[in-house]
């Protein structure tokens, strides 16, 4: 059987697949979304919750590029939190729990309604090459579908293998197949695969557990929302539950430790450090006499309760006998066993910053493939994998968004520039221009970018400009007039008589100036949406430091701008440690500044490569 | 990469000369010339021949392979008989190889800069090194040379990723086991680091005195004995001495090795009011000297009556003289009393320089100056709590970045690694 041609094919449904097969439809490529099995699309298959610190800033982006993780969590999301609220905004994370079945339902209405996008039920065993390049993939059954560019999200089901205690099995999740003709055909390719290990706590029926027990953790009463359309959560609120480890727990695990797949040496993969399974946590931080346990339901009308907070590989008599351990579980039931989970990766620094293969053109990778772990990391990738495999199907330029646009430029950068040792999350410490790249502005820093690539819809484009609209007023008033120290303490600024004359903006820069001052100074200031008041404050209080940091951002710009030809042989660079050269060739940074941040680089090492770079315009000049 | 070659030692007939080649080519020049090179890191005695097979000198050659060289290249060294006939000879046998041009001045050592042999710091020391004339220049420059300074900045960057992992964890980690309050441990970490940088700062002068040496000024009135004292203390004659006042103009420099230190002492016009145009000039010459200079010695003439003399600027020793005549005081005419004068010069410049760090070039002090000033300000952002984490950790990262400048680079990971090592991150 043969399929008709697509611009785009995107393998595998989670949440990178179904981001880039969106993504890509959105920039006009005919498109085609395989999966082993249309239901699970969207599928959550670690924790119920979507955002948090970094993960949130992400969420906030890809729905300023018009992108569908945001309105799916807003849909779907039973207990809105801001994490970070007393601290400073520009930290700030939003956080949901959402309901299962309401996420994935609003990702498979999202992908069904997106024009362009056709969802094809089946297997991929292989790619389909033509001159070194993607031509299209080949199915099980053996039919052909021929594309211009492909995304492969294959997840953790590349070679997956599940490990309960001693017990191992071949699965991509528990209850699913994994890839493994894909797999064998990506090692045929000679691809630098590397193994990674992550895991799930055993999930508890929530009938069974004793929640008068427990301390319960309520939603935000205002909630913060991920997507700039939403405005109001869609379905009722609910609490999650806090219990703790205790010295029983830990002796329970202790005493069965040999028995885990981590211990018991089943496992050769590299885990997260900051994912560490309940087994981890006892050993390594032996003095910690009790760790925290958010019992977090997995939906609205569903009976499954997430544990988070002691994933496991023990086997599934000592996973029983350690949650019994703990206040409020004596007698939870457990529906399905934690388990840790193995797959294939491909090292990242073989990708160029747009996400594609350089060995293959065309062939685009995103989400844990490419080394990361998370939802939003996944997503967040697959949006920009869509996005430009899209465009490359049409002849366009790549998209990338560098490190002073978005956590999104970082997270990319720092795949392909830097690789990965362990599965990579996002935070807010890897950006370091943060205090310019909140969740507040995500529209502001992608969304006129995003229209002008056509991802955008009209009604984002129209709330985009009432939005920015308001904030100018509302900027106007804050900077029209000055007012002297006087003036200011009349308002009840308190603020040295040194007589300077400050506009309400440098006013709000103080850090004990709020905006009541602002509407007893400036009365028109009060016009201004709630939203739009706040975010000036935002701008107010970091303004000086984003000033300062502006230079760096320029330098780095200018590096950015610095292109290092493909064809450049690092190798006959004399001067060069053979560590950097190997580094250089493995990584084949796109531009200076890229190369300036891999591990090790010298700003000595980085004048060898400008100047070979000169050297070589002027030799072929 | 060109291959680099130079005469490593001064020209002129000598015992020894060396001549050093670095780079891809060294090797295969070295054995052009040699016949064979002995084994890395060896030396072997060997004849050495040019192009035509004329032996021009039998010589000891070492040889090393990248990246253990002093280059950080591959690196031949040929050591000669010191005469000019013969390097001639060898140079033009490698020229004439057409593998290797002669290097430029500092071109060994750039390229061991540009292969991470020596940090910048280090090749300051090494110059220093081979500048210094004192044994206490010997020293300084021989620390700075042996990376003390990327050990000092390792310490600071050490203290300030921790301090920094402490705050990002509060931030990225909020909803974790992590320590709510890390207040106090990073309000220690960031006074350990402003001390540390203030006492680098603190010995900053007298350290670059020692680098570029101290200057001791001799005023006194007209007739005093200056430019005998100055005289005596060159062991020659280079001021000219007259009973006449006045008749030191300009002013006139000896510079010595006292006790290891560098030391430039300074002959000036006598103090007075004077109608002489020239000599008006010389006398503001002398005061502004003076007063730029590290100590002031005051001689007094102890023939004339001038004990109650006010030169007009604070002095630090003062001394009477003619004592050959007056029986008490120094005299440079019998050599009464000129140790003791040194012994205090040395002694005062001696427990000046007690305090001397490390940092002891301009470009050290402006890093430092830096650091420091930024660590003052997110030191005082803390102490208020007046601004945010995420502020205070942008201080913080500035203030490493600072520190940069004299060692590599912070580094996110370095930051998450601390995170990880010391808190159960992970629900």
């Amino acid at each position: 059987m043969k399929h008709d041609a697509f611009d785009v094919v995107v393998i595998g449904g989670g949440h990178a697949g179904a981001e880039a097969a969106h993504a890509a439809a959105r920039a006009g490529a005919i498109t085609a979304l395989v999966t082993m099995r249309k239901d699970t699309i969207g599928v959550m298959s670690c924790n119920p919750a979507i955002g948090g610190l970094g993960k949130g800033h992400l969420v906030r982006e890809i729905d300023a590029m018009g992108g569908i993780m945001g309105l799916a969590a807003d849909m779907s999301g039973i207990q809105f939190r801001l994490l970070n609220r007393r601290k400073g905004p520009a930290v700030r994370g939003p956080r949901t729990q959402s309901d299962r079945a309401l996420y994935k339902a609003a990702i498979q209405f999202f992908l069904a309604a997106q024009e362009g996008l056709t969802v094809i039920e089946g297997e991929v065993a292989d790619l389909v090459l033509a001159d070194g390049r993607i031509a299209g993939v080949e199915l099980s059954d053996g039919a052909i579908i021929p594309a211009g560019s492909v995304v492969l999200t294959t997840g953790t089901f590349l070679n997956g293998v599940i490990h309960i205690g001693d017990q191992k099995t071949a699965g991509g999740r528990m209850g699913d197949r994994p890839s493994v003709r894909l797999a064998d055909r990506l090692r045929a390719l000679d691809l630098p695969l590397g193994r990674l290990k992550t895991g799930t706590p055993p999930r508890l029926r929530a009938s069974s557990i004793a929640w008068e027990k427990l301390e319960m953790q309520q939603a935000d009463d205002e909630p913060a929302l991920f997507s700039f359309l939403s405005d109001r959560p869609h379905v009722r609120q609910i609490a999650c539950g806090i219990t703790y480890t205790n010295q029983q727990t830990h002796d329970i695990i202790n005493d069965n430790l040999s028995r885990s797949a981590m211990y018991g040496g089943h496992i050769e993969g590299i885990g997260p450090r900051y994912c560490p399974s309940i087994e981890d946590k006892v050993v390594r931080f032996a003095d910690k006499a009790s760790h925290q346990i958010f019992l977090e339901p997995e939906g609205l009308d569903c009976d499954t309760v997430y544990p988070n907070g002691i994933s496991t590989s023990l086997p599934e008599d000592v996973q029983r006998s350690y949650v019994h351990s703990i206040v409020g579980l004596e007698k939870a039931e457990i529906l399905q066993p934690g388990y840790a989970i193995e797959y294939d990766f491909v090292d990242p620094q073989n990708l160029d910053p747009s996400l594609q293969l350089r060995a293959i053109p065309g062939l685009f990778l995103a989400g844990q493939i490419n080394g990361t772990t998370g939802y939003e990391e996944a997503a967040a990738q697959g949006l920009m994998a869509g996005l430009n495999a899209a465009l490359r199907a049409r002849n366009s330029r790549s998209v990338i968004l560098s490190r002073a646009q978005a956590y999104i430029g970082v997270m990319i950068d720092d795949l392909v520039t830097r690789g990965v040792a362990e599965p990579y999350r996002m935070f807010t410490s890897r950006a370091e221009y943060r205090l310019s790249l909140r969740a507040d502005n995500a529209d502001q820093r992608l969304t006129e970018m995003a229209g002008a690539l056509g991802l955008i819809t009209q009604e984002r484009q129209q709330r985009f400009a009432v939005k920015m609209d308001d904030l100018a007023l509302g900027r106007g008033f804050l900077e029209a007039s000055l007012f002297t120290p006087r003036e200011a303490a009349e308002a009840g600024i308190a603020i040295s008589q040194d007589g300077q004359r400050r506009s309400g903006m440098d006013l709000l820069a103080f850090p004990d100036v709020d905006l009541a001052h602002m509407d007893v100074l400036i009365p028109a200031f009060s016009q201004c949406t709630p939203a739009t008041r706040e975010q000036l404050a935002t701008e107010a209080l970091y303004k000086t430091y984003v000033a300062r940091q502006q230079r760096d951002v320029s330098a780095m710009l200018r590096d950015e701008a610095q292109q290092i030809p493909s064809h450049i042989d690092y190798s006959d660079i004399g001067g060069l440690s053979n560590e950097l050269k190997g580094k250089l060739q493995r990584v084949r940074p796109v531009t200076v500044a890229q190369a300036a941040r891999i591990d090790g680089m010298t700003p000595a090492a980085l004048a060898l490569i400008l100047s070979r770079i000169r050297q070589d315009e002027r030799r072929s000049a | 990469m060109h291959t680099i070659f130079a005469l490593a030692t001064a020209r002129g007939k000598s015992g020894v000369a060396v001549i050093r080649i670095s780079g891809p080519a060294a090797h295969e020049i070295g054995s052009g010339l040699a016949g064979s090179l002995p084994q890395a890191g060896q030396a072997g005695l060997r004849v050495l021949r040019n192009a035509t097979g004329a032996v021009l000198d039998q010589a000891l050659v070492l040889r090393f392979d990248e990246p253990r060289s002093f280059t950080g290249e591959d690196v031949v060294e040929l050591q000669l008989h010191g005469s000019i006939a013969v390097i001639r000879a060898i140079e033009a046998a490698i020229s004439g190889t057409g593998l290797a041009r002669m290097a430029e001045a500092g071109e060994f050592t750039r390229r061991a800069l540009l292969n991470g042999n020596l940090d910048l710091a280090q090749v300051e020391g090494l110059s220093d090194l081979i500048a210094a004339e004192t044994e206490a220049q010997r020293r300084q420059a021989q620390e700075l040379f042996s990376g003390a300074m990327r050990g000092f900045a390792d310490m600071c960057r050490h203290d300030l990723v921790r301090a920094t992992a402490l705050i990002e964890a509060t931030i990225d980690f909020a909803d974790e086991d992590v320590p709510v309050d890390v207040s106090p441990e990073v309000g220690a970490l960031i006074d350990k680091v402003i001390s540390r940088i203030a006492e680098q700062l603190g010995g900053y002068q007298a350290a670059e005195r020692i680098r570029s040496g101290f200057e001791v000024a001799i005023i006194g009135p007209p007739n005093a004995g200056k430019s005998t004292l100055i005289n005596k203390i060159a062991g020659r004659d280079i001021a000219i001495t007259s009973e006449f006042a006045g008749t030191t103009r300009d002013v006139l420099e000896v510079r010595i090795d006292l006790n290891g230190l560098p030391v430039t002492f300074l002959d000036t016009a006598g103090l007075r009011e004077s109608d002489d145009v020239i000599e008006r000039i010389g006398v503001a010459r002398a005061r502004s000297r003076a007063s730029g200079a590290d100590l002031r010695i005051l001689l007094i003439d102890g023939l004339q009556a001038q004990g109650d003399f006010d030169p007009g600027i604070a002095v630090d020793l003062r001394y009477m003289t003619k004592s050959d005549v007056t029986g008490s005081g120094i005299s440079a005419v019998n050599g009464d009393g000129i140790d003791q004068l040194l012994a205090d010069v040395s002694r005062i410049l001696m427990d000046r320089v007690s305090g001397a760090t490390l940092a002891s070039h301009e470009r050290h002090r402006q890093a430092l100056e830096r650091a420091h000033a930024l660590m003052m300000v997110g030191r005082s952002c803390f102490i208020e709590g007046s601004v945010g984490a995420e502020i205070l950790a942008l201080h913080l990262r500035d203030a490493v970045g600072a520190l940069d400048s004299l060692i590599g680079r912070v580094d996110v990971e370095a930051v998450l690694g601390e995170i990880f090592a010391q808190f159960c991150i992970g629900k």
